[in-house]
């Protein structure tokens, strides 16, 4: 075997006969073995995500109901604070608590995504120095997470939207897209944090602080109408003005949304999708050497 | 496998943070401090071989093999392997301390892209060979160190490398295992496998290795038969090689 074969011959950069490793810090892998290589490997995410969700909450006595308690105590406090600063409970619209829990809980989806991918590469570092693996399984294990303590908690609204007499419409399931568009934009904000913080370990501690400007930048608390003349920009500048007000304004007020709305969120999904997943894939060989 | 080559150097930076990236930005500093931690290196392995890598601390053994693993990536140079690459790297590593030995082998076994029904077939084997029994369900952390190697020497050798690249796992095992890996080991070789084993026991490098090669601050200073590399080895750290330095060095 003295021919020497060239790196394109090569089979792919994980599993294989053959493999040639050559320099490249920053760069794109090849695309097609790269995701052949992804979604051959996908049960490694779902397993990951299973059992982190398994330990969160292991040492709890309420265990896994926290994934549902947590989010509906938080909407709680926010629906509290709300009616004080209106001044009664009667001064608020009518579906007002649906609005809020279904804006908070789509909120906490991208946010739970957002942290959990920002520390899913640091804090895998042993099986990144012990494997070779596309590493893009880690951000996307968290999404999943995030997704699958998402679920439950639409039972809670469900709920709530039975008990403040929402009527019910075929354009509510005009939210379940919205609700893909909502998850691809996790997903591509949880590929950008996770090579941000292998640069950046100050990342995770800026994080909180800016998850929680966000949720007052965004419709969730309000209605998308209600912005200030002054704060306009927002519609625009916020991708999640478009992505969460259309996911309230489907699903609460089974209204429909203007086309340049899910042009919008469309936009906001996959520019930063992509955006993620190419920051992500060009830096990820580069990590090993970081952690 | 053959055609083995790398020249390799490799770019440390300290934990960065942003105080430090603005400091450095205004006192005009780069980032980046460089370690050569393999530095030029090249050499051919092939098939069957069983390479013994001798080398004080931080010599660039672990860097050299994590760069054949593919973990690491060359910063020049070239590397070529031929085959399915089994990794044993330092101890234990690649493990989650909260999660069951049954759940990190699942884990770290889907990772490398074995499918499940892979993994359950090896995974009676692996339980076996390792011999921990119920600890297996019990989370990782209550192992002890020597537990941690046995189970870790048990998934690679289980995973039907083509190449085996053993890191210091022989060290922490007791005198029963360490006989029952070597034997292993040894019957990897005879179906013609080829295997890297890092040591710091002489002694190892000497019974199991039929080639060695001599790491000295990330270069290669020599490649030979096990007895004469290891001779010239001990020469230069400048101990006798006496059974207690056969063992632990």
């Amino acid at each position: 075997m003295s021919i020497r074969r060239t790196a394109i011959e090569a089979d792919d950069d994980f599993l294989g006969d053959f493999h040639v490793y050559e320099p490249h810090r920053a760069g794109l892998p090849r695309m097609r073995p790269y995701f052949r290589e992804l979604w051959r490997r996908r049960e490694f995410a779902f397993e990951m995500a299973k059992s982190s969700i398994r330990a969160h909450h292991q040492d709890t006595a309420l265990g896994v109901l926290w994934n549902v308690l947590n989010p509906l105590l938080l909407a709680s406090v926010y629906y509290v604070l709300v009616m004080v600063l209106r001044g009664g409970s009667d001064k608020l619209p009518s579906g007002y608590f649906a609005h809020l829990l279904a804006g908070l809980f789509a909120f906490y989806l991208v946010s739970g995504a957002m942290a959990g991918g920002a520390s899913s590469v640091i804090s895998a570092s042993k099986i990144i120095m012990n494997t070779a693996f596309p590493r893009m399984l880690l951000p996307l294990s968290t999404v999943y997470v995030a997704v699958r303590k998402f679920v439950p908690t639409m039972a809670i609204f469900l709920l709530a939207a039975v008990i403040s007499h929402l009527s019910f419409s075929w354009v509510q399931l005009l939210a379940i897209p919205m609700l893909v568009l909502i998850i691809v934009f996790a997903t591509g904000l949880a590929m950008l944090l996770a090579t941000l913080q292998v640069y950046f370990r100050d990342t995770t501690s800026f994080l909180p602080y800016f998850v929680r400007i966000w949720l007052y930048l965004s419709p969730v608390l309000y209605y998308p109408e209600n912005v200030p003349e002054k704060l306009k920009i927002l519609e625009f500048a916020n991708p999640l003005f478009s992505l969460l007000g259309g996911w309230g304004d489907l699903l609460v007020r089974g209204e429909l949304i203007p086309w340049s709305m899910w042009l919008q969120a469309f936009a906001w999904a996959f520019g930063t999708l992509i955006a993620g997943a190419l920051v992500f894939m060009s830096r990820e060989r580069d990590f090993a050497v970081r952690l | 496998m053959q055609d083995l080559s790398i020249t390799y150097r490799t770019t440390f930076e300290r934990r960065p943070t942003l105080k430090d990236a603005v400091l450095r930005l205004g006192r005009g500093e780069r980032a980046v401090r460089e370690v050569e931690a393999v530095k030029h290196v090249s050499f051919d392995v092939p098939q069957g071989t069983v390479l013994g890598i001798v080398g004080s601390n931080g010599a660039g053994k672990s860097t050299l093999m994590r760069a054949i693993a593919g973990i690491l990536p060359p910063t020049s140079g070239r590397i070529e392997v031929r085959g399915k690459v089994s990794t044993l790297l330092a101890l234990g590593v690649g493990f989650n301390p909260n999660l069951s030995g049954e759940e990190n082998v699942l884990l770290g076994g889907l990772a490398a892209g074995y499918t499940r029904a892979e993994i359950a077939e090896k995974y009676i084997e692996i339980a076996e060979f390792s011999e921990l029994g119920d600890f297996m369900d019990m989370p990782m952390r209550t192992y002890s160190s020597g537990m941690f190697s046995r189970l870790a020497f048990a998934v690679a050798v289980h995973m039907d490398p083509d190449i085996l690249l053993v890191d210091e796992a022989l060290s922490a095992g007791d005198a029963k295992f360490k006989a029952k890996a070597a034997a292993k080991m040894a019957e990897l070789v005879s179906e013609a496998r080829t295997m890297f084993l890092v040591s710091h026991a002489l002694g190892t490098v000497k019974d199991m290795c039929n080639d060695a090669i001599w790491l000295n601050k990330g270069q290669l200073m020599l490649r030979g038969t096990p007895e004469h590399v290891i001779a010239e080895y001990t020469r230069f750290v400048k101990v006798g090689e006496s059974a207690y330095t056969l063992e632990d060095m």
